[in-house]
């Protein structure tokens, strides 16, 4: 399998192809290099950790980005059991750039909903890279109403760029999709958990969003523009933006999980192995998996009316602003 | 008229200010208006009727009984919680724009009688940042919100916005749920909201309170939708239909009750409280 690395992941790369040729070598054959092998593996995985300690917002966001990162129905098949899809909005189509379906995770059955990616060209065109249309909310909504009959908690998964910007999307109510589920899942009378898995792109992200408990990945973002939209709103140049650009905008947004709980806007932050999450799939879900549970069992003791009042008031609080007399 | 021939490659250039001359170009039909004519005619063009931007305060002289508006919460006004800076920081570009506004945020909101109905009314300013919503657009129609599902008066919300305030990150984004969720009470408690979307009104405006109306009620030729048509047009690599996301627009396709003119607007509104409040 070919691995994909970032631009600045380049030095892992180079030594990690040498590892391979190494191990190439030395298979059946009497020559013993093994301990060649481990030194460079000790020394990829400092310069691994080297890199990964001190990665820009920017950085941050590519790793949120990066083709092999684990996406919802990665996830879900590594932490739930049983898992059966429920598609569309019952009104127009079904959009697979949003997938949700029964499960369960430790024996729990829950509704999980996700934004979804698609990895190769042909998938991620199918899946509209992630960006839902209305209908998209529509199904989420509809399968959060469905949990909330049968008393079944909801997770989502968020990982997108944001809602789709095209022509049918606005002739179907983008907008008012959005904005129906913001205010439906203040009402849930149900447990809501939200994980940031991958990008949390503004009001495409935030829309199956609105929960008890949200928790972000360790490399993963949250934030109402991209650095991209940002850069090219305040330092349009023709077009001509460049890392740089992108790099000051993610600084200025502050869109870094470690951003986010500095805000108190998020719970947690649920740690990915070195390198990201895309490195040990199984290990990130299991983290992920035991913050569900721990958070499924907090959550069980609160009535209806306990988990809407203090989903209110978690929201209400949000604001940073000055009251003079 | 040589010198109007050069701009009429503006068409995508949807901005619209009104210069200090005498004559005033229309935003849509492009024609070219006597100011004072405009003015008279509250703002509209009287070639095409495209209602032209308005300020918050004569927003109220049009839509509230004369002297009757009692402004609340008019003592918030933003932090700066990202430390946004980018030319100019944003809070030099608060100041900024509250000089050329004589506003202190995007939002003007209060009590009101309009046609001796007590109601509560925000309005949005688009001249201040663009109506953008951060934390302070975000905390007063909350407040609002939570005032009038006590008082059992109508709420009556006037848009003009951009979306979120970029400058407050993560914290404007997250108005969005807040202001919905304030909303999403008032729909449980029988209380009327009725919203009005004026040009223009996009992102995260449309995208949470402005989109949750009882009654929603758009004033004519309003750009009016959740991505911006600039964002629409680089991502699909086509022009768009020419009435692309104006109230007619929306109105077609069922997402609006009525488009209102703006002279009978007030009589509108007084109406539907009457019959359904
Ligand atoms: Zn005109």
């Amino acid at each position: 399998m070919i691995k994909y690395y970032l631009e600045f992941e380049k030095p892992i790369e180079e030594l990690e192809l040498k590892i391979e040729e190494l191990k190439r070598i030395s298979d059946g054959k009497e020559i013993n290099i093994s301990g060649e092998i481990k030194k460079l593996e000790k020394k990829t995985k400092e310069l691994r950790s080297e890199i990964f300690s001190t990665l820009t917002p920017w950085q941050k966001t590519l790793v949120a980005r990066h083709p092999d990162r684990p996406y919802t129905l990665d996830y879900i098949n590594l932490i739930a059991t049983d898992f059966i899809e429920l598609h569309g909005d019952r009104r127009f189509s079904d959009d697979p750039s949003i997938v949700g379906g029964v499960a369960k995770i430790n024996d729990v059955p829950v509704m999980i909903i996700g934004h979804q990616k698609g990895r190769g060209t042909k998938e991620r065109i199918s899946r509209n890279f992630g960006q839902p249309h209305p209908e998209g909310y529509r199904k989420a909504l509809r399968l959060m109403k469905l949990a909330e009959k049968f008393k079944r908690p909801v997770i989502t998964f968020i990982d997108t760029p944001g809602a789709y910007p095209g022509i049918g999307a606005e002739e179907r109510g983008q907008a008012e999709a959005i904005a129906v589920n913001l205010m439906e899942m203040s009402k849930l009378r149900i447990p809501i958990i939200s994980i940031v898995i991958g990008e949390g792109g503004s009001g495409g992200a935030l829309a199956i969003s609105v929960a008890d408990r949200v928790y972000m990945l360790e490399y993963s973002i949250y934030s109402v523009i991209s650095p991209e939209g940002c850069a090219a709103i305040l330092w349009k140049k023709d077009g001509h933006l460049g890392t740089e650009d992108f790099s000051r905008a993610a600084n200025a947004l502050k869109l870094t999980a470690q951003d986010l709980l500095s805000f108190k806007i998020i719970d947690e932050i649920i740690l990915e192995p070195l390198g990201g999450a895309h490195r040990d799939p199984e290990g990130t879900a299991k983290k992920i998996s035991e913050t569900i549970v721990n958070a499924l069992e907090e959550l069980k003791t609160k009535t209806p009316g306990k988990l809407i009042e203090e989903r209110y008031k978690r929201l209400r609080k949000i604001g940073i602003f000055e009251e003079g007399a | 008229m040589a010198w109007f021939k050069k701009t009429k490659d503006l068409k995508t250039d949807r901005k619209v200010k009104i210069p200090e001359g005498l004559w005033v170009k229309c935003d849509s039909c492009k024609e070219v208006v006597y100011k004072k004519e405009i003015e008279r005619n509250l703002k509209v063009c009287p070639k095409c009727n495209y209602h032209f931007r308005i300020s918050a305060r004569e927003r109220l002289r049009l839509l509230v009984d004369e002297g009757s508006f009692i402004e609340l919460d008019a003592e918030i006004k933003s932090g700066d919680p990202l430390h946004f800076k980018d030319a100019v920081s944003y809070k030099d570009r608060l100041k900024e724009n509250e000089n050329k506004s004589g506003l202190k945020e995007a939002v003007i909101s209060g009590d009101a009688l309009i046609k001796g109905h007590p109601v509560s009314v925000v309005v949005m300013d688009f001249f201040f940042m663009g109506g953008s919503m951060g934390s302070v657009v975000g905390e007063k129609i909350s407040r609002i919100a939570e005032r009038v599902n006590e008082k059992k008066q109508p709420l009556i919300i006037v848009s003009s916005s951009g979306g979120a305030r970029m400058q407050e990150g993560i914290f404007s984004l997250m108005q969005m749920a807040k202001v919905a969720a304030a909303i999403g009470r008032l729909k449980d408690n029988g209380v009327l909201y009725i919203s009005i979307l004026c040009d223009p009104t996009f992102g995260g405006v449309t995208a949470s309170f402005a989109m949750l109306g009882d009654i929603i009620i758009a004033e004519p030729k309003s750009l009016i939708g959740f991505a911006g048509p600039r964002v629409i047009e680089q991502t699909i690599k086509q022009p768009l239909p020419e009435d692309f996301q104006r109230a007619d627009f929306l109105l077609e396709h069922g997402l609006l009750d009525i488009v209102v003119d703006r002279k009978s607007l007030k009589e509108t509104v007084a109406k539907l409280i009457e019959l359904l409040s």
